[in-house]
């Protein structure tokens, strides 16, 4: 589960999208198998090294009610063997071959992912495509990886208060039962009730070439990679899949405040998240007008919010805002800031509001949108730079439902974004009701 | 059976994998400034990585953090542009330029697209020569640093390694946080950081490792252009070598959390050891390898006991220590460090197979390109190539000091360094099945 590390690097890998525009970046070849399995290939020649990647059209909120964690249980027991290679043989396998692998579950997909030499793509490709619909699931296996999984959920949420506020506040954000609402992880009852026919029904669900894209980057060339997904994944027979249900919210939400207080919470934090559209469900130019608006606000050491609240008028020891806009159901844009040990957090959150109505209020300053346009459009070529970006970048869009022209056309949107289509942006932002805010306090009873 | 059969076959294919075509050039500057360079002219950036050999280890007694107060500083304005003006500088042009204070060296990397290196390497030059320390950024670095050290102190698994090092090292500036104390980074002035960068930075301590789109003549103006205002050596010198004080103890941390924390480690070799390789094969197979090695096999494959277990070889220039870490519930807390304690025991005593060993090697040997993705990767590694005095060739020679291992080496080796009686433990939690030595 690598949730935290595809957020924060979405705005980067988005970056990489540039590539697409100007064909001589990232030269993405995409097509589909008989079977419909979507094939991405982009060829980066820099090292004798390719990635591997399958993307599953499935996360968790994908999961049956009940069920929560076992999109993320199955992404561990993916790992444990087939009739043809038991045991772990996938991992011991590719260690033999110096290859290196992980994967990751989200709510919207899951990925499996190998980085080995480039002449081993046909091997992994076999191995991959035999635990596409031959995982074997030994009933032991299940129980241990359930052991394993409530320790990670340990690790990550139960040992962390700012992770248990974020479950905790998760459920405002989203109506009673959206699966948005629940952990990717799981609830700990549920995950700990989990069988093997839970696990077994959502692989056969979906875990097939029709739901899934292929994304090979690195040191290949497009008809190796087209010959060898038709030998290893286009042999695979596609399944009778259920649409998606829309994820999109919309009615009411919950809202409101979210307080956690833990004698562990040495340093306090506040965020405000506020439901706006994303790829799937909102008009381009504003998806980009917000997305711009994350950098003018949030972005770093120079955007407006750190120069006013960090800076010129220190309240806070961190501040930023950011948007993800690469949901199948909402986006969000969010806000966050960690108060100085004198200031208040409901005067730091009050600050924080007002420093993005001056925006609204005053406009730009000469040239600052365009600098940052800039930025963003020259981080094309440090995209480039590693390896695998645009894997990245194009499996998460294309897993989430969104086109690839999202990501290819991405620089020419960004050029043309006028200084109001941002603040018109930014008003939505700050008027929209379907808001969140959390803050984690020390325990000053318990003292710490 | 099936496994070995498979195994020749995959030691054969592994052997093509590596680093030679990775072309590093020694490029010496008409300044005398030497870098390592690889040209890649695929995009058109470049990428340096440049390292101080003596790191937060040297922080002076009382001003723990120095160094790295100074990382976090010196780009917060130099020369005529103050903290906003610099850093806007950097951001417009894309130039990515950061410091980091390390335990042994004090190092940074400048990213750049090619069209913006002159801008680069003379903001470069400013902030190594003429940084400012204005009241206003050293104020705000210290308050965000101050932050991060309340926050490392809630969490466990940072107050175990702590724990851990001050048992090896005290006494000694190996037991300092790297990001100091509350108080002691309170105590830092701008004159303390002035002083440091004039005794620390200097061209006799410093290594450095460029890759991308320049040419190695290009590269010699633009290494004077930013090095050769420095001294030529720094005024301080750095300890003698330093054997961590183990004792085989069990300390616990009472914290109220669902998950325990448990480090462990006692002394390793250093990185100019003799057995080096050797020792890094055995841990590989011990606890290295993540997905295969034997710690994660019996304590989380098996038993569900964890979520994440290994162990790692910790070379630093000064001491040697193999450490390892694990996560598990307060109640089976004893269980996990058994396991570990007779793993430990079980490599000490011979108990290993040549199939295990090739496994290890064909890994180590066949993953090592993998971390040549991105042009910073590739610069960091020329910049250890040469902290640790592995020569010019060591990218050619590498596969061959790998292979060189044999299984009588392992066992020796295994039998002198695993003293898995002598492992110092650190819970932080609420363990059970641990009893902590008085």
């Amino acid at each position: 589960m690598m949730r935290p590390f595809l957020a924060i690097c979405a705005i980067f890998l988005l970056a990489g999208a540039i590539a697409e525009a100007r064909a001589d970046v990232f030269n993405p070849t995409s097509f589909t198998l008989d079977n419909g399995m979507e094939v991405v290939v982009l060829p980066n020649h820099r090292a004798p090294v390719v990635l591997h990647m399958v993307w599953y059209k499935a996360g968790s909120a994908d999961e049956p009610k009940g069920k929560s964690g076992v999109a993320h249980l199955l992404e561990h027991l993916m790992f444990k063997g087939t009739a043809k290679n038991p045991d772990g043989a996938f991992s011991r396998i590719l260690a033999q071959h110096g290859g290196q692998e992980n994967a990751f579950t989200t709510y919207d997909y899951t990925g499996y992912h190998q980085t080995v030499a480039a002449d081993r793509l046909g091997m992994v490709m076999e191995l991959e495509a035999d635990r596409m619909s031959n995982l074997a699931m030994d009933a032991a296996d299940v129980a241990t990886e359930r052991d394993v999984v409530l320790e990670e959920r340990n690790q990550r949420i139960e040992n962390n208060p700012g992770a248990r506020l974020r479950v905790e506040a998760q459920q405002k954000l989203y109506p009673k039962d959206h699966p948005y609402s629940r952990p990717i992880i799981g609830w700990r009852d549920e995950v700990a009730a989990l069988t093997r026919e839970d696990v077994l029904a959502f692989y056969k669900e979906h875990y097939a070439p029709n739901n899934a894209i292929l994304v090979v980057a690195g040191d290949v060339n497009v008809d190796d990679v087209r010959r060898l997904a038709q030998k290893h994944y286009g042999v695979i027979a596609p399944a009778k899949l259920a649409p998606r249900p829309s994820l999109v919210v919309n009615g009411a939400i919950e809202g409101g405040e979210t307080v956690l207080k833990d004698a562990r919470v040495p340093q306090p934090g506040w965020t405000q998240t506020v439901l706006q559209p994303s790829y799937t469900n909102g008009d381009v130019k504003r998806v980009v007008a917000l997305e711009l608006l994350g950098e003018v606000l949030g972005g770093g050491a120079t955007s407006r919010l750190y120069r006013k609240l960090v800076i010129d008028q220190p309240m806070a020891v961190s501040v930023g805002a950011y948007y993800n806009s690469g949901a199948r159901g909402d986006g969000a844009f969010m806000f966050h800031a960690s108060p100085q040990p004198d200031v208040d957090v409901d005067a730091l959150a009050d600050a924080v509001r007002a420093e993005a109505q001056r925006l609204l209020d005053e406009g730009f300053e000469q040239g600052e949108l365009d600098r940052i346009k800039k930025r963003m459009i020259s981080s094309a070529v440090f995209a480039r730079d590693e390896m695998k970006s645009g894997a990245y970048t194009i499996g998460s869009a294309r897993a989430a439902g969104h086109s690839l022209m999202t990501v290819e056309d991405w620089p020419d949107h960004i050029r043309e974004i006028r200084e109001q289509d941002v603040l018109d942006a930014l008003a939505q932002v700050l008027t929209d009701p379907r808001r969140i805010t959390t803050k984690l306090l020390p325990d000053e009873g318990r003292g710490s | 059976m099936k496994v070995a059969k498979l195994f020749i076959a995959v030691l054969l294919l592994a052997l093509p994998i590596n680093a030679h075509a990775v072309d590093v050039v020694r490029v010496v500057s008409p300044g005398g400034i030497e870098a390592w360079l690889v040209e890649d002219h695929a995009n058109p950036l470049l990428s340096m990585q440049f390292a101080f050999a003596g790191g937060t280890e040297l922080d002076p007694v009382g001003k723990s953090g120095l160094a790295n107060l100074a990382a976090g500083t010196m780009d917060e304005g130099a020369g005529d542009l103050d903290s906003r003006a610099f850093q806007q500088r950097l951001t417009d042009n894309a130039i990515h330029l950061r410091f980091n204070a390390r335990i042994d060296e004090f190092s940074g990397n400048l990213k750049t697209l090619s069209e913006t290196e002159d801008l680069a390497f003379d903001l470069l030059r400013l902030a190594l020569t003429e940084p400012r320390f204005d009241d206003e950024p050293v104020a705000r670095l210290k308050s965000q640093i101050q932050a991060g050290i309340r926050h490392d102190r809630e969490d466990p698994d940072t107050l175990a390694f702590e724990e851990l090092f001050r048992g090896f090292f005290s006494g000694h500036g190996y037991a300092l946080r790297s990001e100091g104390s509350e108080e002691n980074v309170a105590a830092i002035t701008a004159d303390d950081l002035r002083a440091f960068v004039a005794t620390r930075l200097a061209r006799g301590n410093l290594k450095i490792g460029v890759v991308g789109d320049i040419t190695p003549d290009r590269l010699g103006r633009l290494l004077d252009r930013a090095f050769a205002h420095l001294p030529a050596e720094p005024q301080v010198k750095r300890a003698a070598d330093i054997a961590p004080k183990v004792t085989g103890r069990l300390a616990v941390i009472e914290m109220d959390v669902v998950q325990s924390a448990i480090v462990f480690g006692h002394a390793g070799p250093k990185r100019d050891d003799l057995d080096y390789y050797v020792t890094l094969i055995m841990n590989h197979i011990l606890g290295g390898g993540s997905f295969t090695s034997r710690l994660y096999e019996e304590v989380r494959e098996k038993r569900g006991l964890a979520y994440s277990v290994g162990s790692n070889l910790y070379p630093l220039d000064r001491a040697g220590l193999i450490v390892g870490s694990a996560g598990t519930e307060n109640a089976r807390v004893g269980e996990t460090v058994k396991i570990i304690r007779d793993e430990w025991r079980r490599m000490a005593g011979g108990d290993l197979t040549a199939d295990e060993l090739d496994r290890a090697k064909t890994n180590v040997t066949g993953s090592f390109p993998l971390s040549f993705t991105s042009t910073d990767k590739i610069a960091s590694v020329l910049v250890a190539m040469q902290t640790n005095n592995l020569g010019i060739d060591y990218l050619e020679k590498r596969n061959a000091y790998i292979e060189a291992v044999t299984l009588d080496d392992v066992k020796r080796v295994a039998a002198q360094v695993l003293r898995a009686d002598m492992l110092d433990v650190i819970v932080v939690g609420k363990p059970q099945g641990v009893t902590p030595t008085p």
